[in-house]
């Protein structure tokens, strides 16, 4: 494997494909072939790639063979009188039946594999996968765990003004945690366009589709940290949503639940709290960075014709009511999606703050703020 | 009656064309389509090239430096759409008018009015979807495959107009095909049954009859689409009790079949091209037609391959394996006879003989990983990552594009009377040859070590072969400049080419001078 220096060097590498082939510099065979993964299934599809990959080379050799052979030793100078056969009905049901008899040898281990992979019985842990534009949501049905987990690569990296670190593009801020040994079942949607949920090293690619709920399941015996993508175009930012599992043991996945649990209730109690404009718009501008700026870009202006200006525009300067409902409840028909179940009270609050404030809004609009109670507000049932 | 018909067909055959812009846009010779065709075709190559090479540069380090990632998706949707729609399809159809008729011996395509108007729409169908790129909002985005929600309720508003050309593109080639079809049924020489048609007329039957039956399932989900943004229906509206799936569903069972209208007409190509230059009449013709009509009913059932993962019941995504699996068959029948007709033959090679055997080597090696992404538990592994993209690259470049290239080599002598210069042919073959491996053999790595397509950036340990894919595609993008100059040098003169051209060649399109007359086979020749 590569260290971090010698990684981020290489791709400076501009100079020459001299470079490029001496051999430390060059991808590990690893990096060159399927991952065997770290799960029963996983191996079982690897070993599966492997024999077909064998067949199809030695089908090749012999193929190949024959026709090079022919190139080499028909040609016009060393055989100037062609034979004239050109229909011969034994060989040719050979190779009619022969292929046939081949791909069954193939269609059969492939076809029980497929056959475990389907198995959707109840999992020990279930967790729904949700795909939105452009990061991902796990909930943890039994224990009510709920959060985002979004890319942490900084665009500095990602526009080469900083170097890049040795996970670039496959870091996130919070990964999916699951504990050795158990059985795992991922119930995958989405809630825009289709995602897909890619996890190589335990071979499961599926489609989040919104309106639908497609399962994988996994049973990993490895601790570790696993890596993956979306790989289903799904806009700008495609490229920019992995996929991060952390495997642990029993004993800290519990903690780390209990740690999920406790969080959730000091979020509840900073709900109560009475906030200032500043606080607010402090906290706003980070909800802001992470959740806003790939549409509605740094300095709020968006891209023209496809996501809004919200600098100077009318609804965040001077319709407080109007902002709310367009956070909590998304635009029917465009990118906008609901933020209502991705974002606490607080950080609702704080980022409407945050577009009201920033980029001379307040000085042009009614600079009203807008705190936590004014969302759980909204959210109470109307009468 | 008959004297009638004799005597206007020997005024005809003094007149030639018309001088002019108007010769070009009034023409019904199927000739002069042919060109008008085979032009655009490699207008479009060369835009659609274009593409790419933004593309391959913006991937040529990790990092964002050329482009930004919503103008990469632009362009990945472009160069799919025009080099699909607008290079190889074209192609194939000015390929067809130009030697349909001089292969069956029929004086002229069937319908000579639709051919025109059939050509005619096309510029202004890329026109309409270019000029997306200028608008607000930018060009389709979405990838050729314009799954829904993102190509609706997500899209830019240029939708609409890539909408309103992919109808355009639709009309075009169902007329090309009808008349196809017409031509090859009705306008045969005296004695020219069925099964003694050449294989390209064979591979053009074909093709147009999956055309025709697939175009307008096209045509009906980009209505859809139309609906769902236009009209407020739901068809691909989760929200509104739609189905995004049935999207899929919808422009596979187009898309399938489609890639085989890109192929099909390769193989006919292919056929003629090795029979010739091994000097040995084809190897099992009567094979090569059933194979390909395999192939093609085929098509119609095996669409869901390309949806392993979006969550079909275990006995779909077992048929769909065992159906796509099938095609190996047939496709490995027509790669056995065009070997066997190398075997024993008596071979040189032309610059259209290097490409047709590049094609077979190379078309084949796109069917190995094919049949691997056949496999639904290993495509759960390939799918959607550049193993897809090395794989359908590999039979669309050194594919079909390789064919069309063969043939313009092969018949250019034919259409201008002059002979293309060999040592700038084989330079041009040796450059594409080299270049397109560089480019897409190494995709097979990095896709099979994790990295998806359709991304404008990647994780550093897909930087290598990148980079050198990335001077793959520039090296195959800077031969085609060669190809164009090679091409205007042989029509603008060259050593005369005889009527048959080549020493082996075979079929009637070879028993009329060289350049062919503007009227050919005004009477019918008897074919025994």
């Amino acid at each position: 494997m590569f260290k971090k220096a010698t990684r981020s060097a290489n791709h400076k590498l501009l100079a020459g494909l001299t470079i490029l082939f001496s051999s430390n510099t060059f991808a590990a065979w690893n990096d060159l072939n399927m991952t065997e993964g770290v799960t029963a299934i996983s191996k079982e599809v690897f070993d599966l790639h492997m024999l077909i990959f064998w067949i199809c080379v030695a089908i090749g050799l012999v193929v190949f063979g024959i026709m090079f052979y022919s190139m080499f030793a028909f040609t016009k100078k060393k055989n100037p009188n062609p034979a004239t056969f050109h229909e011969n009905t034994k060989v040719e049901l050979a190779w009619t039946v022969v292929p046939f008899l081949i791909l069954v040898f193939m269609a059969i281990p492939a076809s029980n594999t497929l056959t475990k992979i389907y198995d959707d019985t109840e999992g020990d842990i279930n967790i729904q996968v949700v795909g939105y534009q452009w990061k991902w949501q796990y909930k943890y049905l039994e224990d009510g765990i709920d959060f985002f987990s979004n890319l942490t690569t900084d665009w500095d990296e990602i526009y080469n003004k900083t170097p890049k670190g040795e996970f670039y593009l496959e870091e996130v801020d919070e990964a999916v945690v699951i504990p050795v040994g158990k059985k795992i079942r991922f119930l995958i949607t989405a809630n825009d366009v289709i995602h897909s949920w890619w996890m190589p090293d335990f071979a499961i690619k599926q489609d989040a589709i919104p309106g639908f709920i497609n399962t994988a399941w996994t049973i990993v015996d490895e601790p570790g940290i696993y890596r993956g993508k979306c790989t289903e175009l799904c806009g700008k930012n495609h490229g920019f949503m992995p996929v991060v599992v952390k495997v642990v043991t029993q004993d800290e996945y519990d903690a780390w639940v209990q740690d999920k649990k406790d969080a959730a209730f000091r979020m509840a109690e900073l709900t109560e709290k009475d906030w200032s404009t500043a606080e607010l718009t402090e906290r706003g501008e980070g909800v802001y960075l992470k959740n806003c700026v790939a549409c509605h870009q740094v300095n709020g202006q968006g891209i023209a014709g496809i996501f809004p200006n919200l600098a100077g525009s009318d609804i965040v300067l001077n319709n407080k009511a109007k902002n709310i409902e367009i956070l909590m409840e998304g635009v029917q028909g465009a990118a906008m999606q609901s933020f209502a179940n991705q974002l606490s009270e607080v950080d609702m609050a704080s980022v409407i703050t945050y577009t009201r404030q920033a980029w001379g809004n307040a000085e042009n609009g009614d600079g009203e703020i807008v705190v936590p109670k004014d969302i759980v507000e909204y959210k109470k049932p109307k009468v | 009656m008959s004297a009638v018909i004799e005597s206007h067909n020997h005024d005809d055959h003094h007149h030639g064309p018309a001088k002019g812009l108007t010769r070009w846009l009034y023409t019904t010779n199927h000739k002069d389509i042919g060109t008008l065709y085979l032009w655009f075709s490699f207008a479009m190559f060369l835009i659609g090239g274009a593409m790419a090479m933004v593309i391959r540069a913006e991937l040529f380090q990790p990092g964002m430096q050329i482009v930004e990632p919503e103008f990469y998706n632009q362009m990945l949707t472009l160069h799919g759409l025009i080099m699909v729609f607008g290079a190889v399809m074209p192609a194939f159809v000015g390929l067809a008018n130009w030697l349909v008729p001089m292969m069956v011996g029929a004086p002229d395509m069937a319908l000579p009015r639709m051919n025109n108007l059939s050509f005619w729409i096309l510029p202004f169908a890329f026109f309409v979807l270019l000029s997306s790129l200028f608008m607000e909002g930018g060009a389709p985005n979405f990838g050729w495959t314009f799954y829904a929600p993102l190509s609706t309720t997500y899209a830019p508003p240029s939708v609409t107009f890539f909408i309103f050309s992919v109808h355009i593109m639709g009309a075009s080639s169902i007329m090309g095909s009808i008349n196809v079809i017409v031509t090859i049924m009705n306008m045969r020489a005296p004695g020219m049954t069925l099964m003694k048609m050449p294989l390209f007329v064979w591979s053009w039957l074909i093709t147009a009859y999956l055309l025709i039956a697939v175009m307008p399932v096209l045509a009906g989900a980009v209505t859809m689409m139309l609906m769902d943004i236009h009209f407020g229906t739901s068809f691909f509206n989760a929200a509104g009790g739609g189905d995004p799936v049935l999207f899929q569903h919808i422009f596979w069972f187009f898309g399938h079949p489609e890639v085989y209208i890109m192929i099909l007409p390769a193989f006919g190509i292919a056929s003629h091209i090795i029979e010739t230059f091994s000097r040995k009449q084809l190897f099992g013709y009567a094979s090569m037609v059933w194979a390909m009509a395999s192939i093609a009913i085929l098509s119609f059932v095996v669409w869901a391959h390309h949806m392993f993962t979006v969550g079909l019941p275990l006995a779909a995504e077992l048929f769909f394996m065992w159906a796509t699996m099938l095609i190996a068959v047939p496709t490995g029948v027509k790669v056995f006879n065009w070997v066997t007709t190398m075997f024993k033959g008596s071979i040189t090679y032309e610059t259209p003989m290097l490409f047709a055997i590049a094609f077979v080597v190379l078309f084949t090696i796109g069917g190995f990983s094919g049949l691997m992404l056949a496999i639904t538990p290993a495509d759960f592994q390939y799918h959607d990552t550049y193993f897809v993209v090395a794989h359908f690259h590999y039979v669309l470049v050194p594919g079909s594009i390789f064919s069309i290239m063969a043939a313009v080599y092969y018949w250019i002598p034919k259409w201008t009377g002059n002979m293309y210069d060999e040592r700038l042919g084989k330079l041009h073959f040796w450059l594409s040859f080299i270049g397109v491996n560089v480019t897409f053999f190494p995709q097979h790595w990095i896709g099979l070590a994790g990295m998806p397509r359709r991304i404008p950036d990647y994780a550093l340990q897909f930087a290598d072969w990148n980079m050198i894919s990335s001077v793959g595609a520039f090296l195959f993008g800077a031969s085609q400049i060669l190809f164009l100059f090679i091409v205007v040098k042989t029509v603008m003169g060259g050593k005369k080419a005889t009527p048959e051209v080549w020493e082996g060649s075979r079929g009637l399109e070879w028993t009329v001078e060289s350049p062919a007359p503007y009227h050919t086979f005004t009477t019918p020749p008897k074919v025994n």
